[in-house]
């Protein structure tokens, strides 16, 4: 049963780990989906992206992704979730300024239904950086039921992500 | 002495020419003693006969008219054979089938005997007969059932109710020509009628009374191929009466069928159907003849002794991912002793596939349908419960009795009211000392706020729930090992309180201790609802 991030140290046990890198073109910026064997999937950012190097302060996350979408408007109601915003696979869930003036944007990476966003980062941004893959993720998705297998095609798996880490580690020295 | 009233007379004469049964004549006038139905037809019919001679001599034929043209129009269109004896007698030739030549040497009265009847299509001859109730009882012998009294079901075609009708408008039409009072409208129902005779033949032959609150259920459905278009007039009439429903094969239900035989205004409906309706050819089928017991529950409680034993069947994609459960554990040998069609099983809530159940078990019933065998003594249920507790060291059943339906709904009212005692092996990533879990024993209706887990957040809607740890008692075992002894309200989620669910369930045993946590084990230690009563070992 237990997949992924084996034996005890967070949720983790039940969930896959899956990567988008340098999203958009915009290098390192690299996100982390980890999906539930019910399909749920949690929307995290992955360890390389720029947000969690040091030296790193995190002024302003934005949920307002438009003049008339706010992620936070997002109600869901009944076992179906009716009413969840729909995320195609580049939707933009929030943005995420630093102090050094860069702003960032955090992507979907998989279509689904906008299930929950994460609001206590909101309050204590800090947990984004402290513990990125669980306390600190950024939104809940839930994929549709035909297409929760074919989601995750075009993400890395976790080796085939530690290879891209490997390798950036290797041209950067 | 005659069974019907004199003012009968026209009608019982109409119907007998008609092609109708004794017994639905007597039925039609409104007869409403049973122990005359229970007469063989052919006395019945001879008692008929009787009757219209003797009121023939007493008042002669004055006091009838003769018939109006419409109405004898009518009849001689639908009364191609069958003319009737009594006009060759000149008994009374007064009555519209006087028109009927009637020499074809079929001679109604006798024939009438052998004829199915044109209104109950035989339900009131042939199936009152001895030989069909020795067939039900055959089959109800067969089946092997335990029952202390029996209910008896008859299912009608549909157009039954169209003939009775057509029939019924008959009788009122041909009172009215004869300028005679119409009769009035409570006529006997035919299934009333034939429960009248066949029930006391039926609890001879099976040897226990007829009880309308039986749980012990003998159906017989009939059909009548031949006559099966005969509602199909009236979905014209009435379209709105005939909506397709998912479940039904036909439209043409018997409750559609009433109901618009209820609006259809009487010319319509005669210029629609004969009336009287023609004698047909064939008897009713007895389609089906069936046995249904009411359902018998049981209750106890059960423990769970495994971490691989899901309490239901864990099928996913047509696949089984275990290959038992606590469920099939105990109901396959419930089944077995019962001889039940099916069961449903229920439970004071359920725990996870990984998680044990210890102490007194997890009060659950299981509902067995259509069983065989209803009568157990506290005794034999005693051996039932070992039988299970010898099959399986994954699971042991405890208070196993039969109970009512009504009691279950207190097992489901614990469910939620009442508090659960569970046992949690919990990690740390951070190294502990004993002083640093000590303070958890202090915490007293400790209020946590749930989201939905994210593990059941597929088919449960997303929801924020407030629960109590009333309670909690902690013993350290290592450095990053320590055991957690929980008294909850019932619905708190257990593994999401230790590791926290991405921080979706707060406080949680992580946040309290600043350290992540995650639970390796789980047990229940105990559901603390009073019901099913324990039992004397």
């Amino acid at each position: 049963m237990a997949e992924g991030a084996a034996g005890p140290g967070g949720a983790e046990r039940y969930f896959t780990r899956w990567y988008k890198p340098d999203v958009k073109g915009r290098p390192c910026e690299d996100f982390c989906v980890l999906q539930h064997s019910n399909r749920i999937c949690v929307i995290t950012l992955a360890e390389a992206h720029p947000l969690l190097q040091s030296g790193k302060t995190i002024k302003n996350i934005n949920y307002q992704i438009s003049a008339n979408c706010s992620r936070l408007q997002n109600k869901v109601s009944g076992k179906s979730k009716r009413g969840a915003q729909f995320l195609t696979e580049l939707a933009p869930l929030c943005r995420i300024s630093s102090s050094d003036g860069e702003e960032y944007t955090i992507y979907s990476c998989i279509r689904g239904r906008l299930i929950e966003v994460n609001e206590n980062i909101l309050s204590n941004p800090a947990l984004l950086q402290e513990k990125p893959s669980t306390e600190g993720y950024i939104a809940v998705v839930l994929p549709k039921f035909e297409e929760s297998k074919s989601v995750t095609q075009g993400l890395l798996t976790q080796k085939e992500y530690e290879e891209i880490l490997m390798k950036r580690r290797s041209s950067a020295s | 002495m005659s069974p019907v009233a004199e003012k009968d007379r026209a009608v019982v004469q109409l119907l007998l020419d008609a092609g109708t049964c004794p017994r639905c004549v007597l039925r039609f006038c409104s007869v409403g003693s049973q122990l005359l139905y229970r007469h063989p037809q052919q006395d019945l019919l001879k008692d008929l006969q009787e009757f219209l001679k003797n009121s023939q001599e007493k008042e002669g034929p004055v006091c009838l008219e003769v018939a109006d043209p419409p109405c004898k129009r009518l009849r001689l269109e639908h009364e191609e054979e069958g003319a009737d004896e009594l006009n060759h007698n000149g008994a009374i030739p007064q009555l519209p089938s006087a028109g009927n030549t009637g020499n074809t040497g079929n001679t109604g009265l006798d024939s009438s005997a052998g004829r199915v009847c044109n209104v109950c299509l035989g339900i009131l001859q042939e199936f009152c007969e001895p030989d069909f109730v020795k067939k039900v009882c055959q089959k109800v012998n067969s089946a092997d059932y335990q029952f202390t009294s029996f209910v008896f079901s008859v299912s009608l075609p549909p157009q039954l109710s169209v003939r009775e009708r057509a029939a019924w408008l008959g009788v009122k039409q041909q009172m009215r020509n004869l300028g005679l009072p119409l009769a009035k409208d409570d006529i006997v129902q035919l299934k009333e009628a034939y429960k009248w005779i066949i029930h006391p033949q039926l609890a001879e032959e099976l040897g226990v009374p007829a009880d309308g609150k039986s749980l012990f259920e003998v159906s017989v459905v009939f059909a009548h191929p031949e006559t099966d278009e005969e509602c199909h007039f009236l979905a014209t009439a009435c379209p709105d009466c005939f909506k397709p429903a998912k479940n039904k094969q036909s439209v043409f239900t018997r409750m559609a069928v009433i109901k618009a035989l209820e609006r259809i205004k009487e010319e319509d409906f005669l210029k629609h159907f004969p009336c009287p309706p023609s004698s047909p050819k064939n008897l009713c089928d007895a389609l089906e003849i069936q046995c249904n017991n009411g359902a018998v529950f049981v209750a106890g409680r059960y423990n769970k002794y495994s971490r691989n034993l899901p309490q239901t069947p864990w099928i996913i994609d047509g696949e089984r991912k275990l290959e038992s459960s606590v469920e099939e554990l105990i109901s396959e040998h419930l089944m077995a002793e019962f001889k039940a069609d099916s069961f449903n099983f229920s439970s004071s809530g359920r725990e996870d596939v990984d998680v044990r159940t210890l102490g007194n078990g997890r009060p659950f019933a299981m509902e067995l349908v259509n069983p065989r065998r209803i009568h157990f003594s506290a005794e034999e249920m005693k051996r039932l419960q070992q039988a299970i507790n010898d099959s399986s060291d994954k699971i042991q059943v405890r208070d196993l009795q039969l109970v009512t339906r009504e009691a279950i709904g207190r097992m489901k009212e614990g469910e939620e009211e009442k508090t659960k005692t569970y046992s949690a092996l919990i990690w740390t990533d951070k190294a502990i000392q004993r002083e640093d879990i000590a303070f958890l024993d202090d915490i007293k209706e400790l209020r946590l706020e749930q989201k939905t887990p994210l593990r059941v957040l597929h088919r449960r809607p997303l929801a924020v729930r407030c629960r109590l740890i009333h309670g909690m008692r902690s013993e350290y075992i290592d450095q990053h090992h320590f055991r957690l002894h929980l008294r909850t309200q019932a619905g708190t989620y257990i593994k999401e309180f230790v590791h926290g669910d991405f921080g979706r369930t707060k406080p949680n045993i992580g946040s309290l201790l600043n350290r992540t946590a995650d639970i390796l084990e789980l047990d229940v230690e105990s559901v603390d609802v009073d019901w099913p009563p324990s039992l004397a070992d």
